[in-house]
């Protein structure tokens, strides 16, 4: 019988590093179940942004003065933080970017733009946020591309099976999400990378929804390109990261251009630096890369084993109690899952939950949550979604049960 | 009962869950004059309204299908119902009335709405009053055309 340690975290006094936890909402505590949408943030943190605005501020690699090159210093340490953290073999293989969205389509619009042709083919799946999505149909649109999508199958899998026939020689890129968004699948991402490049083709994952749940290392995962955003992982919103492999990242063209990416200019033309910097046009969120930093070193101190640990035991004990709630059907898989629970009440609309929700303190997201078609594929318009953190509790949860309990009778 | 179970009681009054529970006017009509699509992006909310027109170009028969939240439903169903019959005047008189009813500071709820001032706690959700508009901006572009079909959404027309 497999026996589940202990935790050695106190997740309960860990509420107490999240200010906004203090909140009341409509006269009540707050329970903040829409962390898949954007996490809280710790005072650690603030903190460190707030040090770094009050001592530190100025433009990074530009200044001889003494604040540009502490504010430089602490920029550089933070994407050395962020290598680290990842498992990069270099600082220069991380990008600074303003997240997920804004990593993919760097590499659909600069990596895709130099190496697809018309005709190739991207292979995407049908969990696919927007976000890795839209970036694809626009490239596609614009060279005469191909998108193909892995099927999703009703348990909120992917149909693996099918990926043989998908995998052919003529997809250049196998675009998929680490965790999905809306229906918590955690997929066999190394797998997935293994057989992409078993016939030549790039991996980009978007790991928005795993990088601050589980411990996740580029090289473990065998992808040549990582995307993910800070705000999701407790770092402040308009930072986040592309990954990707030095011989990766040097074979693609500027995309922004301006400052702070260039080596020379004349009226006529430019010379552009090497990557990481070739991608960071203008002056780059500086405050958010060193929060971005602290968020890292305060995961850490946690861990992110342990993390993953408290999300899947969250998401089974929430499951367990839905099960008893009428008329209530969750949808994604019954196991393997991440801390994100999709549902519809036969009672009431996502909208009308999120509404009488909200009035008891009860933060949950309605709707398609981005991820349009694959609302369609469960021939749903939306769900409600619940989503939880490290700083999440049962009692939390134990009170989420008991609201949608008075919305069934309240709706019924 | 505290405050705020007091605001949500407001918001879904008796009379909107039955409506939106047992919409009236739900259903095709198959000699429509005009046809629009009424869409909400943002949550999927969608109403498919069907007008006939009287001889001076009044609401004769107006009915809808389509799927969504308590309010869009609810104020469609009411919203047909106190529309059949009435003359163009009278329809943009209405509208104006509602919109004000969901969304002005003020607790004016005038009576000829009728049974509409129900919708009335809506006001205190602003990020459902176009759930509660939906219906009402696709009879307002029924008004604009005399046969066809049309589309409006909540949100500003798109790049495409």
């Amino acid at each position: 019988m497999h026996k589940v340690a202990t935790s050695r975290v106190d997740w309960s006094a860990l509420r107490e590093d999240f200010p906004i936890l203090q909140e009341r909402v409509n006269g009540h505590p707050l329970i903040y179940f829409d962390s898949a949408a954007t996490s809280q943030k710790p005072r650690a943190v603030l903190d460190v942004v707030r040090n770094y605005y009050e001592h530190e501020n100025a433009n990074v690699h530009r200044g001889l003065h003494a604040l540009s090159a502490r504010a430089t210093e602490h920029y550089e340490k933070s994407r050395q933080r962020v290598a680290d953290f990842i498992g990069a073999a270099s600082a220069d293989e991380i990008v600074f970017t303003r997240g997920t969205t804004e990593s993919i389509n760097l590499v659909a619009q600069a990596w895709g733009g130099k190496f697809l042709r018309a005709g190739d083919v991207i292979l995407l799946t049908e969990m696919e946020h927007h976000s890795n999505l839209v970036p694809w149909q626009l490239l596609a649109g614009r060279i005469g591309a191909r998108l193909r999508f892995v099927p999703v199958r009703d348990d909120g899998t992917l149909e693996l099976e099918k990926l043989s026939s998908l995998l052919t020689a003529e997809v250049k890129i196998f675009a998929f999400t680490h965790v999905s968004n809306s229906l918590g699948t955690i997929n066999p991402v190394a797998e997935l990378c293994q057989k992409a490049r078993s016939v030549g083709a790039m991996t980009l994952v978007d790991a928005a929804q795993s990088i601050g749940h589980m411990p996740l290392n580029v090289q473990e995962l065998g992808c040549d390109f990582l995307a993910f955003s800070g705000h999701k992982m407790c770092a402040p919103t308009g930072v986040g990261v592309l990954y990707g492999g030095l011989d990766v990242l040097d074979s693609v063209p500027p995309w922004h251009g301006g400052g702070e990416m260039i080596t020379s200019v004349t009226l006529e033309k430019s010379t552009f630096k090497k990557p990481p910097h070739r991608f960071e046009a203008g002056t780059p969120n500086i405050a958010g890369a060193i929060g971005l930093a602290a968020a890292i070193d305060y995961l850490e101190g946690i861990g992110r084993a342990e993390i993953f640990k408290h999300d899947v035991d969250l998401a089974s004990y929430a499951l367990q109690g839905m099960a008893d709630v009428t008329g209530l059907h969750v949808l994604g898989p019954s196991r393997d899952r991440g801390g994100v629970i999709s549902f519809v009440m036969g009672a009431a609309h996502p909208h009308d939950l999120t509404t009488f929700a909200d009035q008891y303190g009860l933060a949950l997201r309605g709707g398609h949550h981005c991820n349009q078609p694959l609302m369609r594929r469960f021939g749903v318009p939306g769900t409600s979604r619940a989503s939880f953190y490290l700083y999440s509790t049962r009692e939390e949860i134990d009170r989420m049960v008991d609201i949608l309990d008075k919305a069934v009778r309240f709706f019924k | 009962m505290n405050l705020e179970l007091g605001d949500l009681e407001e918001l879904y009054q008796d009379v909107i869950l039955d409506h939106s529970r047992r919409p009236r006017n739900f259903g095709e009509l198959s000699d429509a004059a005009v046809r629009v699509h009424g869409d909400n992006p943002a949550c999927g909310d969608e109403i498919h309204l069907a007008v006939k027109f009287d001889g001076n170009r009044g609401l004769e028969e107006i009915k809808f299908t389509g799927h969504g939240c308590a309010i869009s439903q609810a104020s469609a169903s009411l919203m047909t119902t106190k529309l059949k019959g009435k003359s163009r005047d009278e329809v943009e008189e209405m509208l104006g009335a509602f919109h004000d009813l969901v969304t002005s500071e003020n607790n004016d709820a005038p009576k000829k709405l009728g049974d509409l001032r129900a919708m009335r706690g809506v006001r205190k959700f602003p990020q459902r009053v176009k759930c509660a508009m939906l219906p009402w901006r696709a009879v307002e572009q029924a008004l604009r055309q005399t046969e066809g079909e049309a589309t409006v959404s909540t949100e500003e027309p798109e790049f495409a």
